[in-house]
Parts: C-alpha cells; structure tokens; sequence
C-alpha cells in the first residue's frame, strides 16, 4: 500500500512541477505577467514617420516604462502613421501637451515610445491624441542629409 | 534492374502498410480513452515510467543547455555590446526551440526506447496474446494508458527543461559573467510573448508528445517477436522519433512564426 | 446463445479448415472434433502448426476457409464483444507462461478475477489462494515471475488460467524444457484439474509419451492434415508410418531427416554461382 503511495507522490509532484515550470514561463520569462491592458486608456500619437516602431513596444517617461504601443495603423487622410498607446491607468497625470517622440534604444536596438511632459493643467485621457509628436530617425536619412549638407560646402 | 525496381516497389508497399496499421492502431488505441478513464491508476504507473523516470535527464540537460547558451550568447552579444539582452536570447532560443526539441530527442531516447523494448517484449512473451486469451483487449489495457501518460508527460517535461536552461542561462550570465540581475529578467519579459513564444512552444511540445510516443508504441507493437526483433524496434523508435521531431519542428516553426 | 443441442457432446468442431501463413500452407482441410470433458491431444512434429490451431481456436488468427465452432458457437462470425465474452469461458496457457511480468504471482492469478468480476477484496484473496493451492503454489503467491523457474511460472498460468472457472483449457506445449519431476507434477495437474473442475483439456505436444499416458482422445497432425486420430492405444498400435515414426522418434521415415535439397554431389561439385 505504501509503494501506492509513494507512486502517487512522485507522480503528483512531477506533475507539480511541470505545472510550476509552465507558470514560470508565462510569469517571469513571457510577458504575462507584465501587460496588463485591461488597466491601460488608450491616447494616440500621428508621426509622419515610425521607422521601425512595433505593436508592443515599451511606452516611456523620464526612462521608465508607463505604457505599451498596443497598434499602428496607416491614416489615408493625412498619410501619417498613427500608433495606439495603451499607458498603464496608474499614470493618469501626464499633461495633455505633452510630446512624443520615437527613440532607439543604443545604436542598433529595438526603437520605443519616449514621452517628453508639457506643462499643461489638463491632462491625458482615453481618446486623447498627442499633438507634437516627433519622427523616428532614419538612419539613410540622417546619412543623406549629411552627405548633401557636406556636398554644399565644398561647392561654396 | 528488374529486381532493383521490384524490391524498391515492395519495400514502398510495406512502408505504406506499416503506415496503415499505425494509424489503425492509434485508432485503436483512442477507442481504449474511456475504459482507461474509469481506471486512472493505470494511466498513474505510466506516468510514473514515462514522466518521472525521465525528469532527471531532461533536468541535467536543462541546466546545461541553459548554462551553453549563456556563455556563447555572452560572448557574442559582447562584441556588439548587447550583452543586455543576453536573456532574450537564452530564453526566446529555449522556448521557441530547444525546450521542445531537445527535451522531444532525449524522450525518444529515454522513454520511447524503454516503452518500445517493454511493449516489444511482452509481445514476444506472449503476454499480448495472454490478455486477448483473457478477454482483456490488450490495446486498450496495454497501450493507450502508455500513449496518454506521453502525451501528458511531454509538454510538462519541456517546460521543466525551458525553465532550468532560463536558470541555467542566469547562472552563467549573471552569476559568473556580470550581466545585470534586473536587465537580465526585464529584457526577457519585455521581447518574450506569452502567446506566440510560449504557447507555440508547448504546442510544439504536445505535437511531439503525440508523435514520439505513438511511434515508440508502434514499433514495440508492430515488432517481429524476436530478441532481434525487440532491438530492431528500439533502434527505430529513436531514429524515426528523431527524424520526426527535427522534420516536424521546421514545418510547425514556419506555420507558426511563418 | 444457447448452444446447438446436436454438438453438446462435442465442444470444439473444426471443419474444412485452410490457414496459410504468407505463400506457407500449414492447414490444409484439417476436420477436428475436441470432445467434452476430457483430455485431447494435438501432436504433431514441430513447425506443423500447432499453437496455430489453438490461436485459431481462440479466435486470435482468421482461418483462410473452414469454420471453428466452440460451444456451438461460430468463433470467427462472432462480434468482438461476443468473442471476448467467449474468451472468458476458455483458459489458455502458453509456452512461455505469459505471466505479466510487473505483477506478482498473487495479482497474476486475481487479474483475471478483478478484470471480470465484481467481487470484493477478500473474496478474490479466497478465490486467488484457493487456485494457487489447486497447483501447490500456495506459498509463492508474493514472489514476481522472474523469481519462478520455468515450471512454476507453468503452474501460475495454469491457475490463473482456471481463475475464472472456464469450460475449457488449452496447454500449448506444456511439457517442453522441463526437468522428469516438474514435467511430471505438469502431466498430473493437467489430468487432475481437468477431472477435479470438470474442465475440457487439449494439449497440443510433442512430447509423445507423457502427452499420451493423460490423453483420452489424440490426434496427430503432420502436413497441414490430421493423419491420424484415436484412442493412446489405437495410436501405439498404429501401423501408418508417419504416425509410427513420431510416435517411435525414428530419426528418418516420411517426414525426411534431410531438408529439401539437391543430390549431395550435383551440390558440392557445382562451381560457385
């Protein structure tokens, strides 16, 4: 009877475990436990240019993460992008002019929201659209520019 | 030339039999769900020789996997000076790939060439034959508690081995190479998703379980009754798994990640 | 599902049957009659099909033609269900025993018990001892299979065969590789359990001797076909050669000491192909 037992046991703790290994993948390794966007208002921000701005993408003020890009989609109106920011309810005292811009974290990594405070009264809100907003830097242009601005010196 | 053709042509028709009976007999084994249901301690003695026999292996290797692709990642991710996302890249290649993968091969070799050899010998000993002279369908008895209990075992079994690499990864690069603790972990759950990484990973893993516990019960029960027969069996069960695995994670990896 | 009032006194009735094994023929119109209540013995020189016929009988293998009726009962028309409920009124023992080996000699014999029935606990401990004690392996009833030698292990299956109380055994080579004593102690139990539960036996055997001092009715098949049937006695004194050259153990005689093969010298003298 005790070898039933002991069986049980093992079984039920290997089981066990597995279980804790799947709840440590979703919790710590994944992002699952991180995101939680049933406690986010939304605000959009139109940029004439993303580069290479993702859906998931962290959402920072002053470094620290307040918010995810939760969609971006393509306005045919205006032809700008337009990025869906889903920050995180417990920041709900960013001034309405506040500015964003996109930003790349290091030379080559992944690029993010970077959000600059105004010094507005009112503040955002679900709906709310950020009116300033600044591209992300494309690296061909900024190359571009330079070349043709070095260009125009050695012609005058 | 003749004969080349000839035995090229029987060799294709009995590949295509031994793939019919396998599909009969995992129809077989489905029919055997719930008689195995109305008595779960035989599914509990599969689990135990299936799942925990296995844990150790699969642990061992975890840690070490881990720990590999903590050094090399170090390594490389150091000359562009990424060495932040060190935790990315341990968890994302364990989740995505080896945890499934490689913990799917070592089950191949550890349990699908037990069960073969087991399966294989009680066919030759006539114990198959000695439960249908019983009145017991030994498919049912015999084989579906074995395919359950894989099926069960697999997926827990990768998400043991992802995790100890995780931890094993963490070792190396915090522990001994200096990446930061907090960088390590937040990079991690900001680049990795629980939907497409993690899911997909234990998708994988269950499609796994399926296959490489239904070829080791095939070919134990398939087996030519014979001490010969027996290791043939054993022989196949891995290779075919592995092959399998390898084949199966390049299509599931392109329908998923396309 | 009663059976046929006609075959009452007959429990085995083979009839016209064919099995081949790939191009092999191993019956070729074999007529059998297993009669109720006693020992019948099968014997036959080895690779003529023996055990085939009690897997035939048992509804394991599928006769290329002919009927097999047990009990009145056609087995191979019978659904699986109808089949496994006849299953359970046969035992069979096998060569090798076929004792599962992850199980104890005591749960061996209850297995069938459990499997089948609905008796409580202490019942089957009763029932399981009782068995056991029929084949004086009472006190072995906690050791696993690996620890039994070859004649126990015999003697387990035989009461597990007996566990449910069938209507009929069958013994596929019970005798081969044992010891003068355990072969013995088989040949009595075989003979005793079949007269003490009144138990129909076929024993399939070449063991020509011990097969024939229990049997009541033997048949001896060689060639895919029944050569001879009868009484032991009408055996010993048979005149046809085949049967005499089993029964006697001559070395040559119909069935040929050699192979099929070309002349000796038209072998040995040919230049390698």
């Amino acid at each position: 009877m005790s070898k039933t037992t002991q069986l049980e046991i093992l079984v039920g703790a290997f089981m066990a475990a597995g279980f804790v290994a799947l709840f440590f993948l979703a919790m710590q390794v994944s992002n699952l436990g991180t995101v939680n966007s049933g406690d986010a208002y939304r605000i959009t921000a139109r940029f004439d240019n993303i580069g290479g701005l993702k859906a998931k993408a962290p959402v920072t003020l002053a470094g620290v993460e307040v918010g995810r890009v939760l969609d971006i989609y393509f306005d045919s109106k205006d032809f700008r992008a337009v990025a869906v920011l889903g920050i995180y309810s417990q920041y709900n005292q960013i001034p309405d002019d506040t500015f964003a811009k996109i930003l790349t974290a290091g030379l080559l990594g992944e690029q993010y929201v970077g959000l600059d405070p105004g010094g507005s009264e009112s503040v955002l809100k679900e709906g709310s659209e950020i009116a300033v907003t600044q591209s992300a830097l494309v690296l061909e242009e900024v190359i571009g520019q330079f070349i043709y601005g070095k260009a125009q010196e050695g012609a005058n | 030339m003749i004969t080349w053709l000839a035995t090229l042509g029987r060799a294709g028709l009995a590949s295509a039999a031994r793939l019919g009976r396998a599909n009969l007999l995992m129809l077989a084994m489905w029919g055997g769900l719930p008689a195995m249901l109305r008595r779960p301690r035989l599914l509990l003695d599969q689990m135990f020789s299936v799942g925990v026999l296995t844990v150790l292996i699969i642990a061992v290797s975890g840690v070490f996997v881990g720990m590999v692709l903590g050094l090399q990642g170090y390594y490389i991710l150091s000359r562009f000076g990424a060495e932040a996302t060190l935790g990315v890249m341990v968890a994302a290649s364990l989740v995505r790939e080896l945890g499934p993968v490689v913990t799917a091969l070592l089950f191949a070799g550890r349990a699908g060439s037990a069960l073969a050899a087991e399966i294989g010998l009680m066919k030759s000993t006539e114990q198959l034959s000695g439960l249908e002279m019983m009145a017991v369908n030994p498919q049912h008895r015999v084989l579906t508690p074995r395919l359950v209990a894989g099926i069960l075992s697999m997926p827990l079994l990768a998400a043991m081995f992802t995790t100890l690499g995780v931890y094993g990864g963490w070792f190396v690069g915090v522990g001994l190479l200096g990446v930061d603790d907090g960088t390590y972990w937040a990079q991690m759950q900001s680049q990795i998703d629980w939907h497409e990484d993690v899911l997909n990973g234990v998708i994988k893993s269950v499609v796994f379980g399926v296959v490489c516990t239904w070829i080791a019960i095939f070919q134990g029960y398939d087996c030519v009754p014979t001490s010969e027969g027996v290791s043939r069996a054993t022989t196949r069960t891995v290779v075919h798994s592995s092959l399998a695995v390898l084949g199966l994670d390049f299509v599931l990896t392109a329908l998923m990640f396309n | 599902m009663s059976p046929n009032p006609a075959t009452t006194d007959i429990l085995v009735r083979i009839r016209g049957l064919r099995f081949n094994r790939g191009s092999k023929v191993i019956f070729d119109g074999v007529d059998l009659d297993i009669p109720r209540g006693g020992v019948t013995a099968i014997m036959g020189p080895s690779g003529t099909g023996k055990t085939t016929l009690l897997k035939l009988i048992g509804g394991q293998l599928r006769p290329d033609a002919g009927t097999i009726e047990v009990d009145g009962l056609n087995v191979h028309a019978l659904s699986t269900r109808d089949l496994y409920r006849l299953r359970i009124r046969m035992g069979m023992l096998f060569q090798s025993g076929a004792l599962l080996t992850d199980l104890s000699v005591f749960d061996n014999v209850a297995y069938p018990l459990r499997e089948h029935t609905r008796l409580n606990p202490s019942m089957i401990r009763k029932l399981v001892l009782l068995k056991l004690e029929a084949v004086g392996l009472r006190g072995a009833h906690h050791l696993m299979p690996a620890q039994l030698s070859g004649g126990m292990a015999r003697r387990v299956a035989m009461a597990r065969a007996i566990a449910l109380d069938p209507m009929m055994i069958m013994y596929d080579e019970p005798f081969t590789g044992q010891d003068p004593i355990s072969m013995g102690v088989l040949v009595r139990l075989i003979r005793r359990l079949n007269d003490a539960a009144d138990i129909s036996s076929i024993v399939v055997s070449h063991d020509v001797k011990e097969t024939l001092s229990i049997a009541d009715l033997a048949y001896v098949i060689s060639d895919g076909r029944v050569i001879e049937a009868g009484s032991p006695h009408k055996l010993n004194a048979s005149e046809n050669p085949s049967t005499r050259q089993f029964i006697d153990g001559l070395p040559d005689g119909p069935v040929a000491f050699h192979y099929g093969a070309p002349a000796l010298d038209a072998d040995l003298f040919e230049d390698a192909p």
